[in-house]
């Protein structure tokens, strides 16, 4: 079957993996110091709060690290801790591992990210069938145009001003959290309803930027696809607009759009971490916030080297999938 | 829309440069920006933009884009035209002088990555075999890596000691990645034009072909793709800034984003401290935005929209 395929794909996710673990290892050097260390020894010189640990924290950081010895020696003893999970303690919050950080955060940010690409995928691109459709009413090809200049911003920043709008100007949305403080996280329907008020204005700014270009592409996709002869067959059936439309032109000129998920992936958790800032959603784009306020490397390190893996994750799925929707795919040599 | 009328294979941009005297070749050249209205707005909207720059420069003193330059948190007033944030620092000088940082930021990284990526694009597809694999490989790879992450990490280790021009290294690190596969395509099937065997039958050298074939015909591309990179590059500052990984002395627009953010301007409803920097980059991104899709079109004849 398709195993060769699988294999090469899966081999490519690892790299993907240890290209993640080695950009947290090589970049930090490239500045000429090693500024995880400057940080540690800082917060031990200064003392107070952080105290408890600090040293602690310094010589587990030379041990593991073994600042002396060679640097391959070192990269190699880097990936065998990557390799067992293990993302060293968080330097402002000691006895926390950064580990445990990112196991709270990243269901957060997978599920706003999921949901909202998704959506996002689904209404941009049936819009953008839409108006790529020739007997499509005046009023929806209007939308284009907006949708088109609100792919051009920034997601956050869009995210700022609707957060404005609807939680300040007329209160209907909450200004940010994930869920009502006070609240404990059980799995009930008030729960759940109060989760998904939350999540209504941050998963709407990722939503609105984002569809735009699903739209764009698709339409560019339907415009080609009426010039093809099955178009041109199955309008001399006589079959129905709505088949013509769903199963004839929309079936054909999907394929394109799934191969750009792709692409859109890495970009969209970049831009989804911001719109977490501005929202306080307690994501991995609030940790990082937090972390480069506090200058917490680890925390740094491992949010980066969690979200590369997790988009080459999505990548691998959505590479795997891709056979399944297009039959004419066979990946066989 | 009006661009059907165009003749499947007339290479546009040559098009509206036809042998026509002072009134008819201008009608020529209004005809040409009616069909491709994206090229226009966003000329326009850039123009405007950079006219709003200059002007304000004339106006404000950079001074007062520095904290304690006035009183904090005042409402936007005829002294102060966007009022005045939590530092002291008067807004409207502060956009004014965050403009240019910003678009000196985009401006060298995107040069940094159209330069870059060129030169890997055209070494890839000239020369093929296991330096075209190499290549390929990495940008395919760098592709579906989030770069703000990887910039997050690099910047970081800066901190503190970013200003302007390393901010715009640090962006132009990953800038290069798209040129390089969209010029590497494009040199792969100019490649193949019977006008490169004829040159090369002639016995031009190498260089004389990339240079006096090639790079003419991918001049469309490499205008594309340097819009392309700058706004990519000015977006990861952006975002990098608004994660307070920026020059900090510096009042590049992302920097006053930050420094709403962490002073909670929209809790408190100072909405002159972030909505004026949004408009501004709002304008700016559907400038650059509109500009790329004007200057495809012109790339991509095929491609064009055909409604």
């Amino acid at each position: 079957m398709r195993f060769n395929y699988i294999i090469r794909r899966i081999g490519f996710f690892l790299i993907i993996i240890w290209l993640a673990a080695s950009v947290n290892f090589f970049l930090p050097r490239l500045s000429g110091q090693d500024p995880i260390r400057e940080k540690l020894m800082r917060e031990a010189m200064i003392g107070g709060a952080t105290q408890t640990g600090m040293e602690q924290i310094i010589k587990t950081y030379e041990v593991k690290f073994g600042l002396n010895r060679p640097l391959y020696l070192q990269y190699f003893s880097y990936l065998g801790d990557v390799a067992r999970g293990d993302f060293n303690y968080s330097i402002a919050h000691y006895p926390t591992r950064v580990i445990d950080m990112l196991r709270d955060a990243l269901p957060w940010t997978v599920g706003l990210l999921s949901v909202s690409f998704l959506i996002s995928f689904f209404v941009g691109t049936f819009l953008g069938a839409l108006f790529g459709w020739p007997r499509t009413p005046r009023y929806i090809q209007w939308l284009f145009g907006p949708l088109l200049s609100l792919n051009a911003i920034p997601y956050f920043l869009l995210g700022l001003v609707m957060l404005y709008l609807f939680s300040f100007a007329v209160k209907w949305l909450p200004s940010g959290g994930g869920y009502e403080r006070g609240t404990l996280p059980i799995l009930n329907l008030k729960f759940l309803l109060d989760l998904a008020y939350h999540a209504i204005l941050p998963a709407l700014s990722i939503l609105l930027a984002q569809i735009g270009g699903w739209a764009l592409g698709m339409r560019a996709m339907m415009v080609t696809t009426q010039g093809e002869d099955y178009m041109i067959f199955a309008d001399a059936k006589g079959l129905s607009e709505r088949t013509l439309f769903l199963r004839y032109a929309m079936r054909n000129a999907i394929l394109p759009q799934v191969t750009g998920m792709a692409l859109v992936l890495g970009q969209l958790i970049s831009g989804a971490v911001l719109v977490e800032v501005v929202f306080q959603y307690p994501g991995i784009g609030s940790l990082l916030w937090r972390a480069i306020r506090e200058t917490d490397y680890f925390v740094v390190q491992g949010v980066v080297f969690f979200s590369i893996v997790t988009i080459g994750l999505a990548t691998l799925l959505l590479d795997l999938l891709y056979p399944v929707l297009d039959p004419r795919i066979s990946y066989e040599k | 829309m009006s661009s059907s009328r165009i003749l499947p294979n007339a290479p546009i941009g040559k098009a509206a440069v036809f042998p026509a005297e002072g009134w008819a070749r201008w009608r020529s050249l209004v005809r040409f920006l009616r069909r491709n209205p994206a090229l226009v707005l966003g000329v326009v909207l850039l123009v405007l933009l950079f006219l709003f720059a200059v002007i304000g420069a004339y106006v404000t003193d950079p001074k007062d884009a520095q904290p304690l330059a006035a009183r904090p948190l005042l409402k936007p007033s005829a002294a102060y035209p966007f009022g005045t944030d939590k530092l002291g620092r008067d807004l409207f000088a502060t956009i004014i002088a965050g403009i240019p940082l910003t678009l000196r930021i985009g401006l060298l990284a995107g040069l940094i990555g159209l330069g870059t990526g060129t030169v890997l694009g055209f070494v890839s597809a000239y020369y093929g075999g296991w330096v075209d694999t190499i290549i390929r490989g990495v940008v395919d790879v760098g592709l579906t890596i989030p770069g703000l992450m990887v910039l997050i990490i690099l910047a970081i280790s800066f901190s503190g000691r970013l200003n302007v021009n390393n901010m715009a290294l640090i962006v132009g690190l990953l800038a290069w990645l798209y040129p390089a596969r969209v010029i590497r395509s494009q040199v792969l099937t100019l490649k193949q034009r019977p006008y490169i065997e004829v040159a090369r039958l002639t016995g031009m050298s190498g260089l004389e072909i990339i240079f006096l074939e090639l790079m003419p015909n991918l001049l469309p591309y490499l205008a594309a793709s340097l819009v392309g990179a700058i706004s990519s590059a000015i977006l990861a500052s952006i975002g990098l800034e608004a994660l307070g990984l920026g020059p900090v002395d510096s009042p590049t627009l992302g920097m006053t984003i930050y420094w709403a953010i962490l002073n909670g301007a929209v809790i408190n409803r100072w909405w002159w401290w972030w909505a004026p920097p949004i408009v501004v980059i709002s304008i700016l991104f559907n400038g650059l935005y509109l500009l790329s899709m004007g200057l495809d079109e012109i790339a991509n004849p095929r491609a064009r929209r055909s409604l």
